[in-house]
């Protein structure tokens, strides 16, 4: 087991990133010269939205009354039972309206949005949980709103699909590459390059050109604060150790930014590892991933030598990703925040055991993070205490695990 | 004078717009793309824009999209693209400017990036998700290897950018005459001859408009007001419609260029 080795964090979160965006050797800004001007004015919106305590309100209204914060910390006991080790706790982001974390920050964006005097509003989606919430804040704020999906993505997330239509939003199918989240950012991008001026673009996760990997993370940040105010209200101490999914980063940022200067509380992103860890067949980035530039950023990717970007695969749509959110690859490299993966096989293990145990029907992206949480907690001792983030809940992943299930 | 000020300077001394056409390297395969460039090099053009292919190329449409997976599909990598380049270099001394993904280049290393290029006969770098403001390393490779850096101002480029991007720039200004991806559009902005002239008082070098122009009519209105005229779109689907027969991707080539020229469309009236 790796171990942070610092006695304290030599660098305080918030002084991140930097006014370019780059967490140390990461982030930054890299896009076509068109999109530089729109994101430097998206920057100064946000700065200045931030500030506005008429803004913070009406974002901590609708937090409340729309999204249905604060969510539970639930001691998972049966969970706890079964593996026999630290205690489990659940952060239950699956209660949230829409289904998953991802309403924190369609919601805020949205919010931003509409300050800007923008009209029309897309997004990227690959489980269609960022989709579904973004289209839900489009029909509550009367925005026009388009959402790019992978066609792969529609197929094994069919009901989000109809969610977002029957919110007027329009799915806009991508069939370019292998037709999931990847080529879905990449056809947003090349729509927010053409309408820049009417539209607004939110982003799914802690991803891409700067403001969006900060923006994205300060809306989820709400997650570990309720989360580390709620486990001194159970337990009158820290947690050892939280853990959550990596797909972009955004559950995970979320959860773990209110701890990252609680050096004894270990902190662990889970990324996805598909089949097995082989050129193609996974989607952990930290994991035979290098250092690159994609959609915006400078991080860590899944590519060949030459730069090319590789396939992916995992069996959670929101996990399916070539690169990680800048602000992971900084923390990695500063030993605060540690990384590992489950498999396919293992979050499936995990979604089923979670029903069966506990009578929650988590989300498979999140069932990566749960995998491990049990994992982990197996290893630890009893007086030890263990929070996983339930980032999302698994209706639309009944059919398609179902079916997975089914043929194995 | 490197190959590309000579070019512009024959232009001009023809009082006339310089040709800059856009091919993606490797598209249809190897051997096609060569005879493409031959194509549209013998049909006159004064700058050849060859693109690399990248696997996520998010600042292109749907065209030059399907040219980069023709290419990879056929094998091209950075070698071959490489190899294009000194394919070319025996028949011509067209300048030759790379167009490419950022991440093409971090790959390999700036340096080693802009020396294997010059090694090759390639004359500038355009990379396009890579501003000026995360450029240093780039800009620096490209110097020490002269290669000339190529940079694009956009219509929401506002004029306190335009100095920062134009020291950036050593070869050309690559003016985009309207937002968006790469592609043909029926009409023609009519702020380009007030942007170029404003873009020229920030530099010497030459300011070049690109991205949609499709007709000799395009052609004429652009080289009023630029240096030079860039055409992709147009030409890259002349490949993608005869991509499986390729004496007709020559013959379409040469027919394209022949209409996009129609009329003396490059001399400045
Ligand atoms: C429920 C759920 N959890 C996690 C993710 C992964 O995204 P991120 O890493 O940004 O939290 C997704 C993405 O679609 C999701 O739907």
């Amino acid at each position: 087991m790796m171990h942070t080795a610092m006695s304290e964090l030599e660098v305080d979160p918030l002084s991140l990133p930097d006014a370019r965006g780059h967490f140390g050797a990461y982030g930054g800004m890299y896009v076509p010269e068109t999109l530089m001007t729109p994101l430097f004015e998206l920057t100064e919106a946000y700065e200045s939205a931030r500030k506005d305590p008429e803004f913070q309100r009406a974002l901590d209204f609708q937090l409340r009354e729309f999204a249905g914060r604060p969510t539970n910390l639930y001691f998972a006991d049966r969970l706890t039972q079964h593996c026999g080790g630290a205690k489990i706790y659940l952060k239950r982001e699956d209660l949230l309206h829409t289904g998953a974390h991802k309403i924190n920050n369609a919601l805020g964006q949205a919010l931003l949005a509409k300050r800007m005097g923008k009209t029309r509003i897309i997004a990227e989606t690959g489980a269609g949980q960022h989709g579904i919430a973004t289209a839900a804040m489009c029909a509550k704020l009367g925005f026009e709103c388009v959402i790019y999906m992978g066609e792969e993505d529609m197929r094994r997330q069919a009901l989000n699909v109809y969610r977002m239509r029957l919110c007027g939003a329009e799915v806009r199918g991508v069939s370019a590459g292998q037709k999931t989240l990847k080529e879905a950012v990449n056809e947003a991008m090349r729509d927010w390059v053409t309408n820049v001026r009417t539209t607004h673009y939110i982003i799914g996760s802690a991803l891409g050109s700067h403001p969006f990997p900060m923006m994205v993370r300060d809306f989820h940040r709400v997650i570990g604060e309720e989360c580390r105010r709620q486990i001194m209200e159970k337990e009158g101490r820290l947690p050892d150790e939280v853990a959550a999914c990596v797909g972009g980063g955004s559950n995970a940022i979320g959860i773990f930014f209110a701890f990252l200067q609680d050096l004894n509380v270990r902190l662990t992103g889970v990324e996805a590892g598909g089949r097995e860890i082989k050129r193609g067949h996974h989607a952990a980035r930290f994991e035979g991933g290098q250092l690159g530039v994609l959609q915006g950023a400078k991080t860590w990717i899944l590519q060949d030598p030459e730069g090319q970007i590789d396939l992916t695969h995992s069996v959670s749509a929101g996990l399916d990703y070539a690169a990680v959110g800048p602000e992971h690859a900084y923390y990695k490299e500063k030993g605060r925040i540690d990384f590992g993966y489950a498999t396919d096989a293992e979050a499936l293990q995990a979604f089923q055991d979670l029903c069966a145990i506990e009578g929650i029907v988590p989300a498979l992206e999140s069932s990566h993070g749960i995998a491990y949480t049990m994992r982990r907690a197996r290893e630890m001792s009893s007086d030890q205490i263990i929070i996983g983030n339930l980032s999302g809940r698994g209706d639309k992943d009944v059919q398609e695990a179902a079916r997975v299930l089914g043929a194995s | 004078m490197n190959r590309i000020e000579k070019a512009f300077a024959r232009a001009r001394e023809e009082n006339r717009a310089a040709f800059v056409a856009y091919l993606c390297a490797g598209d249809p395969d190897f051997a096609g793309s060569v005879a493409a460039c031959r194509a549209v090099l013998e049909s006159g053009v004064d700058v050849l824009e060859l693109g690399v292919p990248f696997s996520d190329p998010l600042a292109d449409g749907l065209t030059n999209q399907l040219a980069a997976q023709r290419a990879l599909e056929s094998g091209s990598d950075s070698q071959r693209v490489l190899d294009l380049v000194t394919a070319i270099r025996e028949f011509s001394e067209v300048p030759i400017i790379f167009y490419t993904y950022y991440n093409l280049v971090f790959a390999q290393g700036s340096e080693r990036y802009a020396a294997r290029a010059k090694a090759a006969g390639v004359d500038g770098i355009l990379t396009l998700d890579l501003p000026p403001e995360e450029a240093a390393e780039h800009l620096a490779a490209c110097a020490k290897h002269d290669v000339k850096t190529v940079f694009i101002v956009a219509p929401t480029t506002p004029e306190s950018r335009l100095e920062r991007i134009c020291e950036a720039t050593t070869g050309f200004v690559y003016y985009v005459s309207r937002e968006g991806v790469t592609g043909e559009q029926a009409s023609m902005s009519e702020s380009i001859q007030a942007n170029v002239a404003q873009i020229k008082q920030h530099t010497d070098l030459p300011v070049v408009v690109g991205f949609g122009i499709s007709n000799a009519d395009h052609v004429r209105t652009v080289a009023q007001a630029a240096d030079g005229v860039v055409v992709g779109s147009a030409i890259v689907n002349c490949i993608a419609e005869n991509a499986t027969d390729r004496a007709a991707i020559s013959a379409s080539l040469r027919a394209k260029m022949g209409m996009l020229l129609e009329g003396d469309a490059l001399s400045k009236q």
